[in-house]
C-alpha cells in the first residue's frame, strides 16, 4: 500500500469502528479512533500474512490498550485476517470478536489483552523470546497514556532497556484523556518523553500522531543497536468524528443510529 | 531417610530438563539463590532471565516468551508469584491458556523465620479457582523432579507449589501421573488425603495410628487440580471417614476440593486439617508447623477425633 492507499485504509478502519460499536451498542470508540494511524501504520510495516496468521517467524503486535479492540479488528479485517461480516457480532454471544482481544479466537491476534499495564510486558517477553532464538522478528505494542499510570508499564520499560530489545517498538497513544477526564486531572503523567528517554528508549515525539506520514517516518526511523524505540504520539481522542473529538465521554460509549449516520457521513472522505 | 527441600530438587530437575529440552527457559525475580533456579543458571546461563524485583512483569514476560514457542519456568516466592502477580497469571497466562510453568517456592508456614508476610497459605486457593490451571504440590524431592518433567511435557499453564524446608525423601519410588493420586498406604478405617510436606506427616501419623489398631489409608494428592475424583470417592466410600491435611488455609485448598467432590455424593465424616483462617508467624520451621497443628502426632490425634 502506498501512503494515499493507506490513508483510505485509515478512513475505512474509522468507519469500521463506528459500525462495530454502533452494532454492539457498546465498546470504546474514542481511543480506537485516536489510534488508527498508529495501528494502520504499524501493520503496514509488519511482516504478517493473513493467509498464514500463525507463522512462527511473523512480526508480532500487542494491543496493550485492549479496549481499542474496534480499531484492531478493523485493521485486521481490512487486511483480510477475517471477514468483515463478523463486525455484526462484535461483543455478542459466541462471536470471535470479544470485547477485548482474544488470541485464541481471532486470526491475527498475537496476545489476549485488555487488562491495562500488561501488554508491554507481553511484548517485552516476545521480543526477548525472538532474540533468545536468534530470530529477526519485530514486536510492536500500542498502549494508552492513562495506562502509563500502571506501575508495571515501567517495570516492562526497565526490562526492555536491560535486555537491549532493539526489536521492540512501543507506541503511546497520547490522547490526553481517560475515563474520568483529563490525564492531568486524574493522575498527572509529567514529562512522558523525558521519562521514556531516562528509561533508555530511542524516543520520538510526534506533535500530531494522527498524521500518517509522520507516523510512518517514526516507524522507519533507525535506532542504534541495543535501544528499544518509543513513539510518543500526541493524538486526538475520537479523531475524525466531530462530536467525539477530545471528549472523554466517548471513551466507552457507542453511537446511536443517528450518531452513526452522522459519523459515517463525516467519514466519507 | 535423607532430607532435601522440594525447591532444591526443583533447581536440579530444571538443570536436568534443560539438558534434554532446549525450549526451556527460566525467569526469576531476584531470588534465584532461594528458589534454586540458580542451579539451572549455572548450567545454562544464557537461558536464565532475571526480571529483577518485578514479579508482575516477570510473569507477563514469561507469557510473551511462551507465545514464541519457548517453555518458560517462572519462579519466585509463592506469596509474590501467586499473590502479587495473581491477575497477571489469570489474564495473561491462564485466560489464553499459555504454556507457562509457575514454580513457586517458600509456600506454606514452613518458610519459618521470615514470618507471616512471606508465608503463602492462599496460593492453592488462588490458583485452583482459575479455569484451566493445573495445580501440583509434590510431597518430596523425587516427586518434585517427576512433577517438573510432567509439567514441561504437557501443554498449558501449571502451578507447582514448592517448599523451603528440607524434608525426608521417600525411600519407595512410585509412578507419577498428573491428575492421578497415589495411595501410599492402604487402610479401611479412615482415608487421609494429604498434599505436599503433609504427606510425610500423614504417613508418620498413620504409623502411630496403626500401633493403636487404627488402619488409616494415606493418599498423596500431588495434583490438586484436576483432582483425582475417582480415587477420592473410592476411599471416602471405603472408609466412611475422611481427613484432609495441607500446609495451607483450610479455606479454598485441598480440603475444600475434596469436600466439594464428596458433597451430596458420599455420606461420610469429614475433617479438614490445615491453617485455620489465620496468618503464619516467625519461628523455626518445625516449631511453626507444630504451632499450627501440622505435625504427625497432632494429625494422629485429630484423626482419632473423628473415629
Amino acid at each position: 500500500m502506498n501512503t494515499a492507499e493507506l490513508k483510505k485504509f485509515c478512513t475505512e478502519v474509522r468507519r469500521d469502528i463506528i459500525n462495530m460499536t454502533a452494532n454492539a451498542g457498546s465498546g470504546h470508540p474514542g481511543g480506537s479512533l485516536s489510534a488508527v494511524e498508529l495501528m494502520s501504520g504499524i501493520f503496514s510495516k509488519m511482516r504478517v500474512d493473513p493467509k498464514d496468521p500463525k507463522n512462527p517467524d511473523r512480526d508480532r503486535f500487542v494491543l496493550s490498550k485492549g479496549h481499542s479492540a474496534p480499531c484492531y479488528y478493523g485493521v485486521l479485517a481490512e487486511l483480510g485476517f477475517f471477514d468483515k461480516a463478523e463486525f455484526a457480532n462484535f461483543r455478542q454471544l459466541h462471536s470471535i470478536l470479544q470485547g477485548h482481544p482474544d488470541m485464541k479466537k481471532i486470526p491475527g491476534v498475537d496476545a489476549s489483552s485488555g487488562s491495562l499495564g500488561q501488554g508491554v510486558s507481553l511484548a517485552v517477553g516476545m521480543a526477548l523470546g525472538a532474540k533468545h532464538q536468534g530470530k529477526d522478528i519485530k514486536v510492536y505494542t500500542v498502549l494508552g497514556d492513562g495506562e502509563c499510570q500502571e506501575g508495571q508499564v515501567w517495570e516492562a520499560f526497565m526490562a526492555a532497556n536491560h535486555y537491549k530489545l532493539d526489536n521492540l517498538t512501543v507506541c503511546i497513544d497520547n490522547n490526553g484523556l481517560q475515563i474520568d477526564g483529563r490525564n492531568d486531572d486524574v493522575m498527572s503523567l509529567g514529562d512522558l518523553a523525558g521519562k521514556l528517554r531516562a528509561f533508555g528508549f530511542h524516543t520520538i515525539e510526534l506533535a500530531d500522531g494522527n498524521d500518517l506520514e509522520t507516523v510512518l517516518a517514526a516507524l522507519d526511523e533507525a535506532v542504534e543497536p541495543g535501544k528499544p524505540k518509543a513513539i510518543l504520539a500526541h493524538t486526538v481522542k475520537g479523531k475524525g468524528v466531530s462530536y467525539m473529538e477530545n471528549q472523554a465521554g466517548w471513551h466507552g460509549k457507542a453511537p446511536n443510529e443517528e450518531q452513526r449516520a452522522q459519523a459515517l457521513k463525516e467519514l466519507e472522505g | 531417610m535423607s532430607e532435601k527441600a522440594t525447591r532444591a530438587a526443583y533447581g536440579e530437575a530444571l538443570a536436568e530438563l534443560g539438558a534434554v529440552n532446549d525450549k526451556v527457559v527460566v525467569l526469576d525475580a531476584d531470588l534465584s539463590g532461594a528458589t534454586m533456579t540458580a542451579t539451572f543458571k549455572k548450567a545454562f546461563p544464557g537461558r536464565h532471565y532475571n526480571a529483577g524485583i518485578a514479579e508482575a512483569n516477570m510473569v507477563d514476560m514469561a507469557a510473551g516468551m511462551s507465545t514464541m514457542g519457548l517453555i518458560p519456568f517462572c519462579s519466585t516466592f509463592a506469596i509474590f508469584g501467586a499473590g502479587r502477580a495473581y491477575e497477571q497469571v489469570r489474564n495473561s497466562i491462564a485466560y489464553p491458556h499459555l504454556n507457562v510453568k509457575l514454580a513457586m517456592t517458600h509456600a506454606g508456614v514452613s518458610v519459618g523465620e521470615d514470618g507471616g508476610s512471606h508465608q503463602s497459605i492462599e496460593d492453592i486457593a488462588l490458583m485452583r479457582v482459575i479455569p484451566g490451571m493445573t495445580v501440583l504440590c509434590p510431597a518430596d524431592a523425587n516427586e518434585t523432579r517427576k512433577a517438573i518433567f510432567a509439567a514441561a511435557e504437557m501443554d498449558g499453564p501449571v502451578y507447582i507449589r514448592l517448599a523451603r524446608l528440607a524434608t525426608p525423601v521417600f525411600e519407595e519410588d512410585y509412578p507419577f501421573e498428573i491428575g492421578k493420586a497415589n495411595v501410599l498406604r492402604d487402610g479401611k478405617d479412615v482415608a487421609v488425603f494429604a498434599t505436599g510436606l503433609m504427606v510425610n506427616e500423614a504417613l508418620m501419623a498413620a504409623k502411630t495410628l496403626a500401633e493403636q489398631g487404627v488402619e488409616a489409608a494415606v493418599i498423596n494428592i500431588h495434583t490438586i487440580k484436576p483432582l483425582d475424583e475417582a480415587c477420592v470417592m473410592e476411599y471416602a466410600k471405603k472408609c466412611g471417614k475422611v481427613v484432609t491435611v495441607e500446609e495451607h488455609s483450610i479455606i479454598g485448598g485441598l480440603g475444600e476440593a475434596v469436600a466439594s467432590t464428596l458433597m451430596g455424593k458420599v455420606d461420610c465424616k469429614f475433617q479438614r486439617i490445615g491453617v485455620e483462617d489465620k496468618f503464619g508467624t516467625s519461628g523455626k520451621a518445625k516449631d511453626v508447623l507444630k504451632e499450627y497443628g501440622l505435625t504427625a502426632p497432632q494429625i494422629a490425634e485429630r484423626v482419632k477425633g473423628i473415629l
